[in-house]
């Protein structure tokens, strides 16, 4: 077998609530898998259970091809950087990525040598001899992800590991977290609410809601093609623009607008008249000289705009539903004024409206 | 840089300035006096009345200072006054005192410790059941417990000696402090726990090496708590020790109560304040490495 991790049938609750359930993931060797989901939904916990913290309800984890349903945290061959960053705040940085070798009993050189390795791949060398207090949060970071390196394991968990430090900060350790996973292949479980990250980092995703995955697939696979309304909804910003509307004859239809489905990749193979949702994401609408190359075309009022800097939001109406369209930092357009839009069905999604599974 | 220019402003600016003598500060700084006062004047006659001798105590001055400061009454207090049929003073109700004091409070610190990190990081089975008997112990007055108290100790043979006292103390001791060290780890970041646990420390390694280490405050504040609370007793000291292992509490009562011949107030005065020394001292010292503790950052990650 080929996985790093497998979670088979997991169950966890806490009393009567049911925060997992029946959960199933494979995660191959060296794969870096990102759990992505709004806050309460369980990432956390499976991040526990995996690393044995919690003791599950129900169903088996295995790690490297053993059973380690059982196992003590610090027999499982995982390494967990966490989101306050869980430094022993009375050790010096030195202290806090022996005191996990110390306990395994390792002869002195060993840690020694493990110690400069980390501290020289994170370069903290300088600050061996601190204590977490006297660390900027970058560097504790940093620190709390040595504490993981030195153990020399095959799996990495992280739970938030950025969603402390600002936006400048996060991006670079971002930058840096990838570089450490292309430089030690080793299987890396990353849990963020943060879809940025989520797709920078991630080989899969894994969208998690309510304790269960909704969508596993790769960055593009879950951006491109969510397979479910909530999917389509959470990932991107800003967020996939809805239409409520009906397929009728190979065609959507939402108030006096049609809009014909040719060029969409249906699931199923081909259109089936019912109620359907249809998705476009604000980035996919054109406008400009290009759009007159799509198949459809409305003009739409504009009736807010928020500039962002490299790019400006427009809101405005189509068929009765609010629509946002997404237009270059530099375009030139006033509120009140007329806009021509383009767009492409190939490129939106359809889902059915009752079981908002994609269409 | 974004170059900016001094522009002349007038009408209020800066800091609101205030009047040293408004009434607010008159009224505030007139309390605080008058409770100082409340308070610092019966220290300050007992200590005046233990330094004069009898005839001068006798012209009934009480507030003035003494004319010939005499530390006779304190060296009396000390050794030679009389509780009863010894006349000892209290020096050997002290030495009790710290044989009952210094076990008792390491003790039930060591055991309190333990049980609260237990409850607080380990949730072990019955936990809960555990811990609300513990929280219902703290409420029983100690009237009640009193007696069944003297037939245990009088099975296991430790009636009217210190080691029984010591038990009680301990076992009497231990709701509070549980409780006061369970809320406390409760509250140190639970991550901390996750990663000693996955970096293999267990049960004795995370407590000596992470939740002690991070709890200085917590064990000043039950030290103060449980020194202040057990030097201080009367009741249990009374009831659970014999005339020869009286804590000093008990041989002072005996001393100030003794019916016999002239009230000497300057001694007793002196035994009086001798008797307070111990947790006055501890307040000082600990108090100031108590708030040591939470200066240097030990209580945050
Ligand atoms: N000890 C507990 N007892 C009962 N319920 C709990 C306990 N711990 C967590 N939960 C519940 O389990 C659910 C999942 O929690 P979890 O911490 O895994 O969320 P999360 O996805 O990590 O969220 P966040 O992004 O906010 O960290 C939440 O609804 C939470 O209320
Ligand atoms: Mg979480």
């Amino acid at each position: 077998m080929n996985n790093s991790v497998e979670i088979k049938n997991l169950d966890l609750h806490f009393g009567a609530v049911k925060v997992l359930q029946n959960l199933n993931l494979e995660i191959g060797k060296g794969e870096f898998l990102v759990l992505l989901g709004s806050s309460g939904c369980g990432k956390s916990t499976l991040l526990n259970c995996i690393a044995g913290l919690l003791d599950v309800t129900a169903g088996q984890i295995h790690i490297n091809d053993t059973n380690v349903t059982w196992s003590e945290p610090s027999e499982r061959g995982i390494g967990m950087v966490f989101q306050s960053y869980a430094l022993y705040p009375q050790m010096t940085v030195e202290g806090n990525l022996s005191f996990g070798l110390k306990n395994a009993k390792l002869p002195k050189a060993e840690i020694a040598k493990r110690v400069k390795r980390a501290s020289e791949i994170l370069q903290i060398e300088p600050l061996l001899k601190r204590k977490p207090a006297a660390l900027s949060g970058g560097q504790r970071q940093r620190v709390a992800i040595g504490r993981a390196l030195v153990r020399d394991v095959d799996v990495f968990l992280f739970d938030e590991p950025l969603s402390n430090l600002d936006a400048k900060l996060r991006a670079e350790l971002r930058v840096e977290i990838k570089r450490l996973h292309q430089k030690l292949e080793n299987t890396m479980i990353y849990v963020t609410h943060d879809q940025i990250e989520a797709m920078t980092l991630a080989d899969r995703i894994a969208i998690m809601r309510g304790g269960q995955i909704m969508q596993l697939g790769s960055p593009d696979d879950i951006y491109g093609r969510p397979l479910n309304r909530y999917v389509a909804d959470f990932i991107g910003s800003p967020s996939m623009n809805f239409f409520d509307g009906a397929i009728t004859n190979g065609a959507f239809t939402v108030g006096d607008l049609t809009i014909p489905l040719t060029g969409y990749d249906f699931v199923s193979g081909g259109p089936v008249d019912g109620a359907a949702t249809l998705g476009i994401r604000p980035e996919h609408v054109v406008t400009g000289e290009l759009v007159e190359n799509e198949p459809i075309r409305i003009d739409v009022d504009v009736e807010l705009i928020e500039p962002t800097g490299s790019d400006k939001l427009i809101d405005c109406e189509v068929a009765g539903h609010p629509f946002r369209v997404r237009m270059d930092g530099q375009a030139q357009v006033s509120v009140g004024e007329k806009l021509r839009i383009g767009i492409d069905p190939a490129r939106a999604s359809l889902f059915d409206a009752a079981t908002e599974v994609r269409l | 840089m974004v170059e900016t220019s001094s522009v002349p402003l007038t009408g209020p600016q800066g800091p609101k300035p205030r009047k040293a003598l408004s009434r607010r500060n008159v009224f505030l700084y007139g309390t605080l006096l008058l409770i100082t006062l409340y308070y610092a004047l019966p220290l300050y006659v007992m200590i005046v009345t233990s330094l004069k001798g009898m005839p001068e105590i006798r012209l009934g001055n009480v507030f003035s200072p003494p004319v010939e400061i005499t530390f006779q009454p304190w060296a009396k207090a000390w050794s030679e006054a009389c509780t009863g049929l010894t006349c000892n003073g209290l020096s050997t109700g002290f030495w009790n005192s710290v044989r009952i004091t210094i076990p008792s409070v390491i003790l039930s610190i060591i055991i309190a410790s333990v049980n609260g990190y237990a409850l607080a990081n380990w949730k072990f089975k019955g936990a809960d059941a555990f811990f609300t008997i513990l929280i219902f112990g703290a409420f029983i007055p100690y009237q009640i417990l009193l007696y069944p108290m003297v037939i245990m100790l009088r099975e296991m043979g430790l009636y009217g000696s210190l080691g029984g006292l010591v038990l009680v103390h301990t076992i009497f001791g231990m709701p509070i402090l549980t409780l006061l060290f369970r809320n406390y780890f409760t509250s140190l970041p639970e991550e901390l726990f996750k990663a000693a646990r996955v970096d293999g420390a267990g049960f004795w390694g995370i407590y000596f090496r992470i939740m002690v280490p991070m709890s200085l405050p917590i064990f000043t504040v039950a030290m103060i708590l449980q020194v202040t609370g057990i030097w201080n007793d009367f009741l249990f000291g009374v009831v659970y020790t014999g005339p020869d292992t009286y804590p000093m509490t008990v041989s002072l009562n005996n001393i100030v109560n003794s019916t016999q011949g002239v009230k000497e107030y300057n001694v007793n005065m002196a035994a009086t304040i001798l008797t307070g020394l111990v947790p006055l001292t501890i307040y000082f010292v600990s108090g100031r490495l108590f708030v040591r503790g939470i200066a240097a950052g030990a209580v945050k990650g």
